[in-house]
């Protein structure tokens, strides 16, 4: 079986894996990650969303295989003990989600967002950016609210 | 998933052999298409050479008046390249518009071809704009790369090194966006080059192809109005649940003025 090294939260982490092995279902079923969710494991919902030396991917269509000698974050990598990301903060005081399912896909996104277009976005930009992440609880209101917000906070980071 | 054998090469001659003497092994690019594909097991191949750690294959660069998308280059990248910002904007435009910004980052110009989706956006830029196609064994004009749906001039185990785009004096990508997918559920790709207007269409029919009447039309004289009374057939246009033949045809006439009105930079023309 061929082998997997890559760092995970900061941990490096060696190990033994199929080839079809997925990064969702190693960070899930092989290292018990599974703040990573799978929604619709065909690459549409973003529930998955990782990041992959700093970008936001989809971990369920991302071989694990091919992240040989990268570095991941997860949901799990976010928070500096008890003190969470200002983006995950920010979903929490704007009340950013029902049921939660979607939470860590949009986190991670609205992160990526934030790298890619700046501090300051406005509603059309992250409505846009969203785009690869769904919600089928909160029709989205709260969510942009809470990125718009955790964009501005990440910048005391 | 079936289980596979995989290669991740670091060279591009590693990669070529591997290829040469696998054939059926799949390449891998970004994966944006092939993984859901293996997936749902509509692809089966004994292994996989994954092309993502052949630093070669990434970047882009101006030599002369080309503009050169090596193949494993991500969307992101080229929606944001400078270089491509200045030498093609449509480009940027198109590139910025695929998928989701996820997919962006992962998914590349070169497996994008190499799929030829018939609904993906690149083909008809590198049609439109008389791109060549430069492989690990020889170059392929865009005219001759695209034959059919999911089918390329390219030969088992032939990777896509890069994408030459000779400057066009100008050009513009307008897309019809399927709602869910965000693929095109018609894309017009047109472009005045030097060799005259190249007006491509896709995600209409099996394959990208050129509108040679819009083309003709256009050669004298680059205006939206040059189209007037230039229908479409609805022969050949792919028909589904999202949009029937006959729809396909018409989004291809409004669009393809919406396109040349683009590429001039006329403000958007009112619904007649």
């Amino acid at each position: 079986m061929p082998n997997v090294s890559l760092t995970i939260n900061g941990k490096k982490i060696s190990q033994p894996i199929e080839a079809r092995t997925l990064l969702v279902q190693l960070l899930r079923d092989q290292l018990s990650l599974t703040g990573t969710h799978v929604g619709c494991d065909t690459s549409q919902c973003g529930c998955c969303t990782v990041h992959l030396n700093g970008k936001g991917v989809k971990s369920c269509a991302v071989l694990a295989l091919s992240c040989q000698d990268s570095v991941i974050t997860t949901i799990e990598g976010l928070a500096e003990g008890e003190t969470l990301h200002p983006m995950q903060q920010a979903f929490r005081e704007g009340h950013a989600l029902q049921c939660g399912f979607c939470t860590p896909g949009m986190i991670m996104a609205g992160i990526d967002m934030v790298k890619r277009k700046g501090y300051e976005l406005d509603e059309k930009t992250v409505r846009e950016e969203l785009e690869g992440n769904l919600c089928r609880c909160t029709g989205y209101h709260t969510i942009v609210k809470a990125i718009q917000a955790g964009a501005r906070a990440m910048k005391n980071l | 998933m079936h289980d596979f054998l995989y290669q991740r090469p670091t060279q591009l001659p590693e990669a070529s052999q591997w290829a040469k003497e696998h054939v059926d092994y799949k390449l891998l690019a970004g994966g944006m298409s092939l993984i859901p594909s293996l997936k749902m097991r509509l692809s089966q191949p004994a292994g996989l050479i994954d092309l993502s750690a052949i630093d070669a294959l990434k970047g882009v660069r101006i030599e002369g008046d080309e503009l050169i998308i090596k193949a494993m280059t991500p969307h992101a990248e080229v929606a944001i390249d400078k270089n491509v910002r200045q030498g093609i904007r449509a480009l940027c435009e198109l590139a910025a518009g695929i998928g989701d910004p996820l997919v962006r980052n992962r998914g590349t110009i070169g497996g994008s071809l190499a799929n030829a989706d018939p609904a993906a956006c690149y083909p008809s830029a590198v049609l439109a704009l008389n791109a060549t196609i430069k492989t690990n064994q020889r170059e392929i004009a865009a005219d001759q790369f695209f034959l059919g749906l999911f089918e390329t001039a390219l030969h088992p185990g032939e990777i896509i090194t890069e994408i030459r785009f000779p400057k066009p004096k100008a050009a513009a990508y307008w897309k019809f966006r399927q709602p869910a997918s965000r693929f095109s559920l018609v894309g017009v790709f047109v472009a005045q080059t030097n060799t005259g207007v190249r007006v491509a269409i896709t995600g209409a029919a099996d394959t990208v192809f050129r509108h040679t009447e819009a083309e003709q039309r256009l050669n004298v004289q680059f205006h939206p109005s040059a189209l007037k009374g230039l229908f479409m057939s609805e022969k050949n246009m792919n028909s589904d649940i999202h949009a029937s033949a006959q729809y396909r045809a018409h989004c291809i006439d409004v669009i393809t003025e919406r396109a040349v009105a683009m590429a001039l930079n006329l403000p958007p023309q009112k619904e007649s």
